[in-house]
This record gives structure tokens, sequence and C-alpha cells, in this order.
């Protein structure tokens, strides 16, 4: 057997558990899944409709395992169309879900740069004159440019905004009640448990250890649970999923190559702020012309706003938390947003390949559901009802092979997971949005060209892809003529100096205003990681961060890790290998897929392991 | 005579005390915004009480322990999944409003009466643990009140440490005054012990004992009593949080002694 990671405490014995399925990670694709399966547990009369293997006579034995402190923690806001959702819950009352409430109104929104401090290429720079030129005529205001007409595949006319951890908690507040099956948070699991090329299950994470994972005092190996299947729903950056794809490969041709940031900040709105509840607003050309934009209204005067950084946003200076205040400081955002208050904040990777980065879907005693299957329509900028939609098409393919009394062999979940999956909207749709982004790299104009190619031609007609991903220019490539070569090293020597990153100097050179704090809803970013629940990072687990090979940290320039870290969990280390403070992480994974190690054709050097705590709000 | 002993723990459930917690009047009394958005957690103090009943229900063979909880059932459901996987214990659930605004007599009263139709449960044995203070705005009086009407005269509160001693008797820590501790000593059970913050670590998460509890906890909430402890005999005026402020300043190299002093220095200033 072969835990796919490494292994601190092998001499110390493991307790083990056995069950039926073991589920990784509850976001909407688990929780899609045992919706769908909870309902085929009983029959009528209360007894067993499908009986446990490993308990006979009882039950199907299922247990899910969260990361995070609660089921409602660590997620984000969305607005979806909800079709798979609506599917499972036919005649959905939104009013049931909590700062759940229809789309009203939504808006396309091109924001020119009040500023003139973003980066634009002259191409943009052409165009934001002629509609400055024209504004009156084109309806421009607050710098910005209402876009009359929002393409049908971007269109959420008939869906819902929602908070996704409210969702989650009340999807899980069902599910528990039943008491046909046990979800666990604060429970990381480290590893899926391989042996024969089979997936048999998952070890969960050891407790009571230093941060370096040496048994401490109260040492509790993680146990190592057994199960017929492991159902993996961890999301991007979970480590069973990552595991998984380090033993068995990618499909030919499929690449994890996009990813983003999304950061968001719920805010309560003054009463007069002008915004129905269910508004929502697309963003797109500022605070840089890569970095997208949301702003959706929930009930009760609550908002999520937010910005997705993406990996193509090619700056070293990437910290999506001061380019957020200046999304929310817009003046066509922040005459909404003006005297409101910050509740909670958060931010997350989100895998934005798509079916070009979905792994091997499944395999013996393994299927994978959810973003980390590449289920996110990244044409429509959807995930949410696909994660949640292939979770209830695995459950569907689960309830047919136990009532033929089958076994979870890669090809009976081939023949009845990956061909109800395959059958439907969402593989269709996610094909049309396969190569939808292709010319993002070359800059917005093209990328917007290449979605709307794509979009109208259903993917038959679109851009090729690029033949290299470069994640970051130089910061002298990006700085080029603002800031002299000599300024520029001076800044880097002092913030090396100082163990800070850059991006606050570079940002301040380029002409991007200071922040106005006003301890409400403009504060500091440590401020922001204590608001709303705050970070939290239990005692007794082991780093979750690690730089492997701290040489290659050492001459890695600039540090992208730290540039784009959340919550400022990484800063520049002393002697050049960044450190990392797990008291600040909120698992946004972002440090994953900005280590530049694999530009030098080097394995990447940051591993993101499992680990418990993080984000822990509710408002998320 | 065997040393084993029936623990019944009172804990309710609150809401997370790291969330953004607002008082607000509603028409009928004050209550938290948004008060079933937000998280709950077991009341810490009932939650120190909780892992204290487990460690000597650990170290006296054959004893048992029961949760006593008071909460909306969705919310107890809530809590179950994060401390159900930490000790053994079987629950009694009652579903009903666990707001701190209740009153604490007419809760007193509904819990009482849970612990007496407990089955199995022998008096001779029966240590009953809970909290001393509440997380949930409540007065902290109500341990007292189930303490009188179950007629158990041997009451302590602000407790920090129980050590059985070799004929079975009780050492029992109080907090008092000045960061002292007052020392008694009690024949043994039954007893009434109103916990402060104890000693011991929060236990690890132990996925079996999760597994083990959870099959008696589901079946026991779904046949979950309701009950409505009224608060009419109170009116409040008015309901204010904490005044509270935050200076934020992340210090990683200074020693305790410094950042204690810097602290000191701060309070006198202020």
């Amino acid at each position: 057997m072969t835990p796919e990671s490494p292994e601190p405490a092998a001499n110390f014995e493991r307790q083990q558990m056995e069950v039926d399925i073991a589920c990784v990670g509850f976001g909407p694709a688990v929780g899609g899944f045992l919706t769908t399966l909870s309902r085929s547990l009983l029959n009528p009369d209360g007894s067993p409709k499908l009986e446990s293997g490993c308990l006979p006579g009882f039950p199907l034995q299922v247990i899910c395992y969260e990361r995070a402190d609660g089921l409602g923690f660590g997620v984000s806001g969305a607005v979806t169309r909800g079709r798979g959702i609506r599917a499972s819950f036919p005649g959905l009352d939104l009013a049931k879900i909590p700062m759940a409430a229809p789309v009203k109104e939504e808006r396309l929104v091109y924001l020119l740069d009040p500023a003139g401090a973003s980066q634009r290429s002259w191409a943009l720079r052409a165009g934001d004159k002629l509609i400055r030129a024209l504004g009156s005529f084109l309806g421009c205001r607050e710098h910005a440019l209402e876009v009359p007409l929002i393409p049908s595949f971007l269109q959420k006319h008939d869906g819902f905004v929602m908070s996704l951890g409210q969702f989650n908690q009340w999807v899980g507040e069902q599910l528990t009640s039943s008491g046909l099956l046990q979800i666990w948070p604060s429970t990381p699991v480290t590893a899926p448990l391989i042996e024969d090329r089979a997936v048999k299950g998952i070890r969960l994470a050891d407790q009571g250890t230093a941060l370096d994972g040496t048994p401490q005092e109260g040492f509790l190996p993680g146990m190592d649970v057994r199960a017929a299947l492991t159902v993996v729903g961890d999301g991007p950056v979970g480590a069973v999923g990552r595991s998984i794809d380090a033993h068995f490969g990618l499909p030919a041709g499929h690449v994890h190559s996009e990813w983003a940031l999304g950061m968001k900040m719920v805010i309560e709105l003054r009463e007069d702020s002008g915004l129905e509840t269910g508004t929502v607003l697309h963003t797109f050309g500022f605070p840089e012309p890569e970095i997208f934009g949301f702003l959706y209204v929930h009930p009760d005067r609550m908002a999520s706003v937010g910005i997705f950084v993406p990996s193509w946003f090619r700056s070293p200076v990437r910290t999506a938390y001061r380019y957020l205040q200046h999304f929310v400081l817009h003046p066509y955002i922040w005459r909404y947003l003006q005297g409101g208050t910050l509740k909670s904040w958060g931010a997350k990777s989100l895998q934005e390949s798509g079916r070009r980065g979905e792994p091997f879907l499944v395999g013996n005693g393994y299927a994978r559901i959810g973003e980390g299957s590449g289920s996110t329509n990244v044409l429509s900028g959807s995930g949410v009802d696909e994660a949640w939609t292939t979770g209830a098409q695995l459950a569907e393919a689960v309830v047919e092979l136990l009532e033929k009394k089958l076994p979870f062999t890669r090809q009976n979940l081939e023949d009845t997971y990956v061909r109800r999956r395959r059958a439907s909207w969402v593989d269709r749709e996610s094909r049309v949005a396969a190569d939808s982004r292709n010319g993002f790299p070359q800059g917005l104009l093209s990328g917007l060209f290449g979605m709307a190619l794509a979009g109208f031609t259903g993917g038959r007609v679109v851009i090729p892809p690029p033949s290299s991903r470069k994640k970051g220019a130089s910061l002298e490539e990006r700085c080029g003529t603002r800031i002299p070569p000599a300024e520029l090293q001076k800044l880097k020597d002092e913030a090396a100096e100082r163990s800070l990153p850059l991006h606050d100097q570079i940002m301040n050179r380029c002409g991007w205003p200071e922040i106005p704090f006003d301890g409400k809803l403009l504060v500091s970013q440590q401020d922001a990681l204590l608001t709303g629940g705050s970070v939290q990072a239990p005692p007794g687990y082991a780093n979750h961060v690690v730089f492997l090979r701290p040489d290659v940290c050492r001459n890695c320039e600039p540090k992208l890790c730290v540039e784009m870290c959340s919550g400022q969990a990484i800063s520049r280390g002393e002697s050049g290998v960044p450190q990392f403070d797990r008291e600040k992480c909120i698992f946004c994974g972002a440090c994953l897929w900005n280590c530049r190690a694999d530009e030098a054709g080097e394995p990447a050097n940051v591993d993101l392991r499992a680990g418990a705590g993080g984000l822990h709000s509710a408002l998320n | 005579m065997s040393n084993a002993y029936h623990i019944v723990v009172c804990g309710s459930v609150v809401p997370d005390p790291l969330q953004t917690l607002e008082p607000i009047e509603t028409p009928s009394g004050p209550a938290l915004k948004n008060e079933m958005l937000l998280p709950a957690v077991l009341d810490p103090w009932a939650a120190h009480a909780l892992y204290e009943a487990a460690n000597l229900g650990a170290h006296a063979p054959g004893s048992k322990v029961w949760l006593v909880s008071l909460g909306a059932k969705a919310k107890l459901q809530q809590v179950m999944m994060t401390i159900a996987q930490k000790v053994s214990f079987e629950l009694v659930p009652i579903d009903g409003p666990a707001g701190g605004f209740s009153d604490a007599h007419a809760s007193a009263a509904i819990l009482a009466e849970a612990i007496q139709s407990i089955t199995g449960l022998d008096r001779s044995r029966l240590l009953l643990f809970g909290g001393w203070e509440s997380a949930s705005r409540g007065a902290g009086v109500t341990m007292q009140l189930i303490g009188e009407r179950l007629g158990i005269l041997d009451q302590f509160q602000g407790v920090d440490r129980l050590t059985v001693q070799p004929d079975g008797a009780f050492e029992i820590l109080e907090r008092i005054e000045g960061g002292r501790h007052q020392v008694s000593l009690c024949q043994g059970p039954p007893a009434l012990l109103g916990w402060a913050t104890g000693n011991l670590p929060e236990p690890r998460n132990n996925p079996q004992i999760g597994m083990a509890n959870m099959r008696a906890i589901m079946p026991a909430l779904q046949r979950a009593k309701a009950a409505a402890p009224g608060a009419e005999a109170i009116r409040y005026r008015s309901a204010s949080p904490p005044k509270q402020q935050r200076q934020t300043r992340i210090e990683k190299n200074l020693s305790a002694e410094e950042i204690a002093r810097e602290i000191v220095a701060w309070i006198e200033k202020s």
C-alpha cells in the first residue's frame, strides 16, 4: 500500500476503519453526490435498500471528510443557473437557503481606468479614448460602459445568487438529519491509499505533531479509512486529487495550465445603496485588463464583491487584495459600496483549464467529481452547478452498480458514471468551452474575441492554444519605462532587506493611489484576515505548505508565491527561502500554481498538503 | 462498590463566538442578527465540562457520560459533527431555543426533567457537570438551578480541577478572587460541578469515536422532544455588545515578556 505523501510518522501503528464509500471534501459536488445517494439508501418501510458490504445487515456505510472547521466555511459566493441543483430539488424554494435569491438584473460592464495606472495595450488605450470621446452617446458614466447585450453563453438570467457557504450548510443539515450518512468537518485527508493501481481508501492527517510533522505529546496517527469506493471531490488543489494525478498521470493532451485566484469580500450595503436583491454585475477592464470582477447582491443588503486574477495575468505584481480594493473603489462600483461594512473576506483558486484539464475521471476504486475533475465551464464562468451535477451523476451510477452487485472497477465506473457524464449538458457545454480562453494570453481583446468565437460557433471555431505559457514576466519587463532600472533595483533590495513583498511599492510607483483605509470597508489585509470569523489554524497539525528544495526557491525571482499569497502567509525568508505561517493561510492554493520552478524544467517546488483550519466565516 | 460514575453534562449550543455577533431588537425581545445563519458551537464552558467528564469517566471503568443539550435541532446536529469525534457520550437532545435571553429558571426546569427521564441513571453515582458561565449571554445560574431541582446539595462553581482521592472522595479546586483557588473536599456523588476552563486540552478528533457516537446520536436527534423555555417573566430593557476595539499587529520576534510590557503600557495609556 502506498500512501501518496511523505511519511513523517511511519513507525506508528495506525487505526483502520472500513466503510463502503469514503468522500473527500464537502463542496457542491459531494453535496450533489450525497443528496442523490441518500435518497436511494432506504426502502419506504425504512429497511436498508442498499446493504453495506463491510457491515452486513446495515445500510450502506457512507462517510465524508472535510478539512474546514465547518461545512460552510472557506468557500465563495456564486451566481448560477442552477439547472442541476433544481433537478435535485424540484420546486426549490430559495427563501429556505440563507443569502439565496433569484437573479433580478444582470449587467456586463466594461470598466475604464480612472487612475491611469493599469497596464493597457495600445489598442485598448485607443478604444478607451474612443469610449470616453463618445461617452454621452454610448451611455458611458462613472468611468464605465454597460454593454447593451450580454452574450447568451454568459447569461445567468434564469439563475440565482447564493452564498456557497450557506448553501453547503443547508445541504449538509438535510443530509445529516437523515442519519443515513456522516459528514465530518475539521478532518483533513492526507492521501489516497493506493495498492495495485487501485485506490483502496484514504488516510487522515496525523494529529499532535510539530510544524515539521514530528510526533509530539498526544500524537494521534491519521487513521486509514478503507473503502470500496473513494469519491474525490476535494477541489482543484486538494491533496487527494493531486496525489491521484501524480500517481496515474493525466490523459494525453490534458494539462492544468490555466488557473485563477478568486478573491472577494462580503459587504453589508448601506440602506440606500440603490442595489436590489438579485442584482448581478460582471465586469472587465479594471483594475487591470486581465482582471475580471463581479458583484452579486444577496437578500438583507449583503453583497459579494470580488475579482478573478488569472494565471495569464503575467505581472509579477499580483497582489489580489490590493487590486480588489482598487476594484471596490472604482467610481462605478464605489457609488454602491460607499458606506458599506466588510463582513467577511476570502479567496480560492479556480481550475480554469476546464475540460482540457480533466483528469482520469475514474479508476479502480475511485471516481472524480466537481472542479477537480475539470467540470468547470470556462466559457460561461460557471462551476457550482456543474460540480453538483457531476456528483449527482456519480450517485446514480453508484446506485446502479450496487443494485446490480457490481464492484467499483474502472470499467464499471466508466460504463455508468462516465457514460452519464458524457451524455449530459455538463460535458456537451464543456466541449464548447474547452478552447474558448486560448486568446487571453495574447491580451484582453484577443481573449474576448476568442470567447465570442467559441461561444457563437458552439466551439467549432477557436483560437489555437498558445505555444508556451510563461507564468510571469520579469519585473523589468513589466515595469518597462515606468520605473527606471536603478530605482527598480533599489525597491527590490529594500523589499528583500525587509522581507516584504514588492507589490505595494511597485503599484505605488506605477501610479496606483494609496488605499484610503476607513477601518470599516477598506481595511488592511491583516485586518481582513481577522474579519468575519478570521482564519483558524488548530494546533497539532504539521505545516501544509512546504518548500521542497530550498536552493530552487533561493534563486527564484520574483517570488510569485509570496506576491500572490492571499493571506500574506508566505513571506520572503531571511535566507531567500520563503517562510510559511499557517496561522494566516486560507488554503487558497495560489502558491501551488504560482511556483515558477516548472518554467525552468524542474518539478513544482511548493507542496500543498492536507491541513486543518483556514477561513472560518459562514458568510462566504 | 465500583467507582463508576454516571456523569451528566449540561451543555447548550451557542453561536460561534468567532463570528461577528450583532444584537438586535425583535418584536419578541433581544436577539442576534441572522442568528440562524451563524454556525454554532458547543458552549465553550460546557465543552470543557464535557472533556473533563470524558477524562474522569475514562479513569473509572464502567462510567457513562451523557450530554444533555437544549438547542435548535438543526444547530445541535451541526455541533455534533464537530464534537462527536472528540469523546464518547450519549446525547439527550431537547429541541428548543437556546438563546441567552430565555429564562434560566425555565431552561433549568426543562433540563432537570430531561435528566430525570434518562433511563438507567443512578443517582448515587451522579455527577452533574456544566459550564460555570455561558457564552450565550446567559446569566450563568442555570446549573445551580438544575442542581436545586434535582436536590443536589454539593455544588461547586468555577471548578478548575477535580481529583479523586484513594477513598473515593473528591478534592475540588474552585476559582476565587485574586487568581487563587478554594480547595474543597466532597465525599463523592451526587455532586454538581460548574466548570471553569479546567486543565485539559481539546481532545483530538478520533473518527472511530465519531462513528460510534453517531450511531446513537442521529436516532436520538430524530426523537428529540420539543421544548420552549419562555421568557415571559423577564423584560429586557436593553441589550448591547461589549465595547471593543481592535488594533492589529502581527509580531513574531518579540518575547512574551516584551509583548506583555507593551500591552500593560497600552492599557495604562488608554
